[in-house]
């Protein structure tokens, strides 16, 4: 499908087709979803050499693994004999890979391969192949670019795509702190055992969108605000902040609702967790933060979206989401939970039982999330509904870029400017445009 | 041939068991009928309601199949305060997952008391029960979920009845297939 005219991020009009269409949808996989960078996982997923962890990128199953040797390695999980899901669990631990179809089995261990992911057992290899098959041309179909950032598993198909963290241009500094300890030091997070999945009827970019930075939708979770679900005592969802920006990556697709970089961090009250020593945590954290950032430039998100389907809650929650393609009106939503790794287990259960009430499919305010995006989905089927673009024209025209925060502009506090942002780089994904082609002003992409 | 003790001993299980079959249908009325209130008031103080994420593990990894109460993310792992925020969420009248409200039905089925704990009187002060449960859920025009799957109840006796003092909650899914949990079970 010809896509000119479904995207006029310029004067904020955007076709409904893109979240109903079903050629649309298809194409997303090539354009998009063979091309970026994508999580695929947490290391604490795969802690030990063997240990594994079956994951997604678009509409291919793909194994992420630990290699005897440690190495962090994605795969594709179909046997390149004749296609059978090779492993067929969701988390384990395994020194081969075998298909249960034909038996081919597959390693990772460089002690056994020479190439990662080879086959290391084939049935009727001397009178079937005649000791002949090459090993090494029908292994394990590896996934050429993986990095682990800071825990996060990220893994892109192409090989022209630019380093992942040009990928992220400046928003790697606000998507830090979702990974970094609450005091400031980098890393020091670590996952909570326990992958939430969950199907939505809705188009997986309207998930991404909403994370994006919308703080105008604020309205639908009045009801999570009234029953007071925050962390500390007599609050609405979670502690009070100033009014969030709407900070994006004009070129890169990224955005999310946070705070320019500054010296100080956003105001915040010394509030009340109910407990004595919840309450000296917090307070030492802060402390430890304040000392560690001293003079330096900090920001602080609440949340955002890594174009094109990875989101991220940095704070209150603090978790990496995923809304995995399924139909064009369905989506498959992953939650993984994230809590400072020397936090006392006090303080990591208050924080893991928060997140419980806040997110996922059990979450007071994700719920009512989701029953915008169903229905907004449900609404934009019909054949004159599809007609009538959505208006992202909010905030439009008041993009001010920030100083000091590479390709970052904000465009207020209520503004539909990172949806524009995040369209516009769909469009040019879409149009198969040659990573040079897309990547602004020479950010984003090189070596 | 039965003694009369042994009649005693079948009729008090018996008369247990009925015990628990009405607390569960009391449960499910009260829920089918959005009493949410009313059905709070039959919560201990400490009630402890958890649901487990199931993976799919191999044969010999079972033993990691379900995520840990209390440690991992679970579906569920809460207490009364944040059952009473549930409540007080649907009461607001602007909770969009549940407005217009959903129709359920619960039920329950192969009820089993697994164990009992005498009090200090020689009563039964808590009963631990199994059962296989189904909630049904129909929404807006053709919303539907089918919650299947088995729980295990610890129900404690108190001056005004029994309370459900925890639940464990074995949902049959991997993928959660409704999109949310706004609905008690």
């Amino acid at each position: 499908m010809n896509i000119d005219g479904l995207v006029d991020a310029e004067n904020g009009v955007i076709s409904r087709k893109l979240f109903v269409d079903r050629d649309l949808f298809e194409q997303e996989f090539e354009q998009i979803f063979a091309r970026a960078w994508l999580l695929v996982g947490h290391e604490g997923l795969v802690p030990k050499p063997d240990d594994f962890f079956v994951s997604r990128m678009g509409d291919d199953s793909v194994i992420l693994t630990r290699s005897r040797q440690g190495e962090i390695m994605v795969f594709l999980n179909s046997c390149p004999h004749r296609g059978m899901r090779v492993c067929r669990y969701d988390q384990g631990n395994a020194p081969v890979f075998t298909c249960p179809y034909h038996g081919w089995s597959f390693s990772t261990n460089r002690e056994r391969v020479e190439t990662p992911g080879a086959i290391v057992g084939l049935p009727r290899s001397e009178d079937g192949y005649s000791g002949r098959l090459d090993r090494e041309r029908w292994g394990l179909v590896r996934c050429p670019n993986v990095v682990n950032y800071k825990g996060s598993i990220w893994a892109s198909w192409d090989d022209d795509a630019p380093p992942f963290e040009a990928y992220l241009g400046g928003m790697r500094r606000y998507l830090d702190t979702a990974l970094d300890h609450r005091d400031g030091s980098p890393g020091g997070s670590e996952l909570l055992g326990g992958v939430q999945k969950w199907r939505i009827r809705c188009n997986w970019k309207t998930v991404a969108e909403n994370f994006a930075g919308d703080l105008y939708h604020e309205v639908s979770h009045q009801s999570a605000n009234l029953a007071e679900i925050g962390l500390a005592k007599g609050k609405g969802r979670r502690d009070a902040l100033p009014l969030r920006y709407a900070i994006g990556f004009d070129g890169l697709g990224h955005g999310g609702l946070g705070f320019p970089p500054a010296l100080e961090d956003p105001p915040a009250s010394v509030l009340d967790y109910g407990d004595a020593e919840v309450n000296d945590y917090f307070a030492e954290v802060a402390a430890r933060r304040a000392e560690n950032l001293k003079g330096q430039e900090r920001v602080n998100i609440v949340v955002g979206t890594v174009f094109p389907n990875m989101s991220f809650h940095a704070n209150q929650p603090r978790s990496l989401a995923l809304a995995h393609p399924i139909a064009p009106d369905e989506v498959e939503m992953w939650r993984m939970y994230l809590v400072d790794a020397d936090a006392p287990a006090k303080v990591k259960d208050m924080l893991r039982r928060y997140y419980l009430r806040y997110s996922g499919p059990g979450g007071m305010t994700e719920a009512d999330d989701m029953e915008n995006w169903t229905s907004v989905t449900l609404a934009s089927k019909g054949a004159i509904a599809r007609r009538q673009p959505f208006n992202y024209q909010l905030g439009l025209g008041k993009e001010t870029p920030i100083p000091g925060l590479e390709g970052g502009s904000h465009s207020g506090n209520y503004s539909e400017g990172n949806a524009r942002i995040y369209y516009r780089r769909w469009a040019e994904f879409m149009r198969g445009a040659a990573w040079a082609d897309m990547a602004p002003n020479g950010v984003g992409h090189g070596d | 041939m039965a003694t009369e003790a042994d009649r005693e001993a079948l009729l008090a299980r018996l008369l247990l068991k009925a015990d628990v079959e009405d607390f569960f249908a009391h449960e499910a009325e009260l829920l089918d009928a959005r009493r949410f209130e009313d059905w709070l008031e039959l919560m201990a103080p400490d009630v402890k309601v958890w649901m487990p994420i199931a993976r799919n593990v191999a044969d010999a990894d079972l033993e990691r199949e379900l995520t840990a109460e209390g440690v991992d993310a679970n579906w569920l792992d809460e207490g009364l305060d944040t059952l009473r925020q549930r409540v007080k969420q649907l009461a607001t009248g602007v909770h969009w997952a549940e407005q217009p409200p959903s129709r359920t039905t619960h039920m329950t089925a192969n009820i089993r008391i697994l164990e009992t704990t005498a009090g200090p009187d020689g009563d039964v002060a808590e009963i631990r029960t199994r059962c296989n449960f189904m909630l049904y859920r129909n929404r807006l025009e053709d919303e539907q979920d089918f919650f299947i799957g088995k729980r295990v109840d610890v129900l404690r006796r108190t001056e005004d009845g029994w309370r459900l003092a925890r639940r464990e909650i074995y949902l049959d899914q991997n993928v959660m297939l409704a999109k949310n949990l706004s609905v008690f079970f």
